[in-house]
């Protein structure tokens, strides 16, 4: 059986009297890109939220790379990289000040750091962007360095909110390319996206809908299960049955 | 621990990387202090004043001339008509106004007590008092003078040359702030020789600032202040832009410890903040002769813990505050209190009770206090202990606040 | 005009949602008023002074005495030797020592003079010679009363006084038209530079610009609400003023908020003026608060008053619009004047506005091409 490096089970969050995940339970395994679907405020930002140490669970049990998010969220963080759909680099650092700032944060050693950087900056075709501010950075570029630098000190698992909203196809593609790259080193990828056909790239997807987890299958799993070609057709039936059943 | 030294280093290249404020943190204490300093005191140098001398006689002439001899006052308006005086007074061209009626020179020439009428601008209350002691004095004078000529009048001299006889109207309208050499004259009064009745000679000196320069008094508590607003502003700023961007997002993933990431955010302010402090010290010294009794080490201890109680408030209000606006309003509210009222402006012994008891947890009025001390008196450690203890206090306590209301996780 | 209205009125929704800056907006003026009415004082109250007593006789201490009763001073402690005078006035909060020579009351019965020397803390100077100038009269009066009967008559030349506008000498009268004066310009100005400068850092400067709104009505339409509110704020403080601190207005009310708004809409274009200059909040805020609140405050003769102040400084302050407008309003709020009083005041008011928007304009521009 394959190792879990999160488990989560009857994951409860309420805002009020609002239900913004509601018994939620699921594993993600160790080396898989998970993906997370679902429309806007389907619950997927508030989950990923939990599960990264940033918000506190109602209920349930939840456990990142073996610490429970409820009483060791920092444990956690030590063992996580995070991008948000947000961008958040500093804007007024530049590009290696930034990645000497988040490699000093997670402990790495100063060497290390700068092999690290001159590497990354190398890999990115960046070498010439080395000493720019973000903010003069497309955002492209930036979105590729944000995600380099959540993997910059090797975190266990890595947790992607809506990673590629708002860049090109292009872009999107490259973008893609790097996360295969960083599963293929064994960090586990969890990511959340509307993007249907990111969907498809995922190892494993599971469709939130009104806070609620409805399908949990690999793509081809759940392509077969409801006899459609592409998971977007999956989402549109499971969606669709979900407003009327309710 | 070395995770420290990468927040701070962000902190310091942020700051610096905003070319206006990598400057301004530097050059505005410099120009306000070069400006202001100097330019505050509460020594009356000039109170303008009116007069309406409705009599034109020698008498009157030479109170007049004595008036305008006076180093207080300068002679702004003369008239006859009463109308006018009550004019001036309203426009303010005068603050003071004298009024010599018609019969002076006549009734004097007498031997009959006149009566002269006074009119002030009370609206600044304490500076009407003051200039009414200063024309008291004059006028005194004038008596004497007047005495000294008619040896015959004799009967008058007692009651002129007692100490105390003018001064009774300070004492029921008491003198306020500000007179550098209080009522002119009252020691070659008081030590008048020819009087066989009991006198008690009053002698007075200031100690630490013996000419009262207001200088002295004044740039500690400016520089202080200066430091103050910066620090507090930035601080508190730089927090709540981090909110604002979606940056505190990203470091609150990460496994920094809350403590450190205060700390790193008021780290390069106190440097900031000694560097001004520093700059201020040694202009005061080159510019206006600021005297160093104490030992500067014990003011930089003294701001040091001052920077940090300040900053600790700061960025305590910014975890309150969800944008740039709502920690300005804030902050302006409390600096606004924290300056008003840190005693340099108005004594804080003149506050209510309840006041002095609230100010109890303004780091300002500490900082004033252990400044001057140091500065003037050359205090020493155990002089300002007491001082020092509670602005450590109010410092751990708020930078505490600050910390434990810092939440990572929501 | 009807897309403008739609403007304003958004703004207007921006500043009421948010609560808290609604609260800020009203409640600090309110706040500050109130404190610093009954704080802000110059008076001499329980100044602590010490004794050393080189006679102890009961001349001097009936004259302590009558020190410690006068409700001026408190009475720190009785010293024993000369080295304790620099002990309590260095470390304790000791204003100043009052100090009897030995034998005093001997002294001054047979010799028919004493001394005593009063030493104050001139590092604090207005309390040194507050405290000295009371002192030295408590003591002359003390003397007047020992001498009383030996001789007694009137002065030949009595002046007077008559205190106008203020007779029970309130210090009120002095702090409250300055409190007004600072807090509104320091708002306004904060609240315009800021709320631009925001549009300006997230970028929704550039929508705003590219809408069919001309720039004159954008700005407008970013100031106006902020005008009322400031109005508001206006009327507030003078309300409070009028029943805490029983400072009526005594000239035209009318007049007063007329002023007022051209003051406002003044600290208003300051605003604007500012926010052309920043490029982003944070040195809007630098500038609106570091860099004017001290010299507000020291230089528009709110505490300290103008014609003390060295000539050049005199010329300095002049270029503060906020010593006109205390000039202004002590006119019409205490003194009872019309505007034949005050139309210097406004008329360099009026230019100083002018120059505000003038200088915006411009900067505006330079910055659109």
């Amino acid at each position: 059986m394959k190792n879990a490096v999160i488990s989560v089970h009857d994951l409860v969050k309420k805002f009020g009297s609002f239900v913004a995940n509601d018994h939620l339970s699921f594993e993600v395994y160790e080396g898989e890109i998970f993906g997370f679907l679902g429309a806007n405020g389907a619950g997927k930002t508030t989950a990923l939220r939990i599960l990264s140490g940033l918000s506190a669970p109602t209920s349930g049990k939840v456990l990142v790379a073996g610490f429970d998010a409820a009483r060791d969220p920092e444990k956690i963080k030590k063992n996580i990289g995070y991008m948000c759909q947000k961008f958040s680099l500093y804007n007024d650092l530049t590009v290696r000040e930034n990645i000497m700032l988040y490699g000093g944060i997670y402990g790495m050693r100063k060497a290390l750091i700068r092999e690290r950087c001159e590497e990354l900056l190398e890999r990115l075709r960046f070498m010439e962007y080395g000493n720019r501010l973000i903010s003069d950075l497309p955002l492209g570029l930036r979105q590729k360095l944000a995600f380099s630098v959540a993997v910059l000190h090797e975190p266990r698992i890595v947790f992607l909110d809506e990673p590629t909203g708002g860049v090109d196809p292009i872009t999107r593609r490259q973008f893609w390319e790097m996360i295969y790259e960083t599963a293929a080193r064994g960090i586990t990828i969890f990511v959340t996206t509307h993007y249907m056909d990111e969907a498809e790239y995922c190892d494993r997807i599971s469709i939130m809908n009104e806070g609620r987890i409805v399908a949990l299958d690999t793509p081809d799993g759940l392509k077969n299960k409801y006899r459609v070609d592409s998971v977007e057709e999956v989402f549109v039936k499971i969606v669709r049955s979900g407003k009327i059943s309710v | 621990m070395r995770t420290i030294l990468y927040l701070i280093r962000k902190e310091f290249l942020q700051i610096f990387r905003d070319k206006f404020i990598g400057k301004a943190i530097f050059a505005v204490p410099v120009v306000q202090m070069l400006i202001l300093v100097p330019a505050v005191t509460f020594e009356i140098r000039r109170v303008n004043l009116g007069i309406v001398n409705q009599d034109m006689s020698a008498e009157s002439r030479t109170l007049v001339s004595q008036l305008e001899g006076s180093a207080f006052f300068k002679i702004r308006n003369t008239s006859f008509q009463e109308a006018e005086g009550r004019d001036w007074l309203h426009r303010g061209d005068c603050d003071l106004v004298v009024h010599i009626p018609a019969d002076f020179g006549r009734e004097l020439g007498k031997g009959n007590p006149v009566k002269i009428m006074v009119a002030a601008n009370a609206i600044n209350a304490v500076n009407a008092q003051l200039s009414w002691a200063y024309l008291n004095g004059v006028i005194r004078d004038y008596n004497l003078d007047i005495l000294a000529q008619n040896p015959g009048k004799s009967s008058y001299l007692p009651m002129a040359t007692q100490p105390g006889s003018v001064l009774k109207s300070e004492i029921v309208t008491p003198i306020a702030i500000g007179a550098k050499s209080d009522i002119p004259d009252l020691k070659s009064e008081i030590q008048n020789p020819t009087s066989d009745i009991p006198q008690i000679q009053v002698t007075n000196r200031y100690w630490y600032n013996e000419s009262l320069n207001y200088k002295y008094y004044m740039l500690p508590g400016i520089l202080g202040i200066l430091v103050l607003a910066i620090g507090f502003v930035l601080a508190g700023l730089n927090l709540v832009k981090e909110k604002e961007s979606g940056t505190i997002e990203q470091i609150n993933v990460t496994p920094v410890k809350k403590y450190h990431f205060i700390l790193a955010k008021m780290f390069p302010f106190v440097v900031i903040g000694m560097i001004d402090i520093a700059i201020g010290l040694v202009i005061g010294k080159l510019v206006f002769g600021l005297p160093f009794a104490g030992n500067l080490g014990l003011l930089f201890l003294g701001s040091f813990i001052f920077m940090v109680a300040v900053l600790g408030l700061a960025l305590f209000i910014s975890t309150f505050s969800d944008t740039q606006q709502q920690f300005m309003f804030t902050a302006f509210f409390f600096m606004i209190i924290f300056i008003l009222m840190s005693g340099i402006f108005t004594p804080i012994d003149s506050m209510p009770v309840w006041a002095q008891k609230l100010d109890m947890i303004n780091p300002a009025v500490y900082v004033m206090r252990i400044n001057r001390m140091v500065l003037l008196k050359g205090s020493t450690f155990n002089d300002i202990s007491g001082d020092l203890l509670m602005l450590s206090v109010i410092a751990v306590a708020f930078t505490g606040l600050a910390v434990n209301r810092y939440r990572k996780t929501a | 005009m009807k897309r403008f209205m739609g403007f304003v009125n958004k703004e207007f929704l921006h500043i009421f949602r948010d609560f808290r800056t609604l609260i800020i907006l009203f409640g600090i003026p309110a706040v500050q008023i109130l404190l610093f009415g009954f704080v802000v004082s110059t008076d001499l109250k329980n100044a602590q002074i010490a004794v050393l007593d080189l006679s102890h006789d009961e001349v001097t201490r009936k004259l302590s005495g009558k020190i410690i009763s006068s409700g001026f001073f408190d009475k720190a402690e009785n010293l024993l030797n000369y080295d304790d005078v620099d002990r309590v006035l260095k470390s304790k909060k000791t204003k100043a020592v009052v100090i009897f020579e030995e034998d005093f009351g001997k002294r001054l019965i047979h010799n028919g003079k004493a001394s005593v020397s009063i030493v104050s803390d001139g590092s604090e100077p207005n309390m040194a010679t507050m405290t000295t100038n009371y002192l030295t009269a408590i003591i002359s009066d003390f003397n007047r009363e020992l001498s009383a009967g030996s001789a007694g008559s009137a002065l030949l030349v009595q002046p007077e006084v008559r205190m106008f506008y203020n007779p029970s000498l309130k210090g009120q009268y002095m702090f409250v038209p300055g409190v007004i004066t600072l807090i509104m310009i320091l708002i306004c100005a904060l609240m315009t530079s800021i709320t631009i400068t925001r549009e300006k850092e997230f970028g929704t400067m550039e929508v705003l610009l590219v809408s069919p709104l001309r720039p004159l009505q954008i700005i407008l339409g970013k100031v106006i609400p902020y005008f009322i509110l400031s109005f508001v704020d206006v009327i507030l403080i003078l309300l409070l003023s009028w029943l805490v601190f029983g400072l009526p207005v005594k000239g035209s009310i009318l007049l007063l908020l007329v002023e007022s708004m051209l003051y406002i809409f003044m600290s208003l274009s300051l605003g604007v003026l500012i926010s052309t200059v920043a490029k982003n909040m944070q040195q809007a805020i630098f500038i609106s608060l570091v860099g004017m609140m001290l010299p507000t405050i020291l230089l528009s003769g709110f505490i300290f008053p103008i014609e003390n102040m060295p000539d050049i400084y005199q010329w300095v302050s002049a270029i503060f619009p906020p010593r006109y407008f205390i000039v202004v309003i002590k006119n019409i709020m205490v003194k009872g004047t019309g505007f034949l009083f005050v139309w210097k005041e406004t008329l360099i008011l009026l230019l100083f506005t002018l120059a505000f928007i003038g200088f915006s304009i411009r900067n505006f521009k330079v910055r659109l091409q």
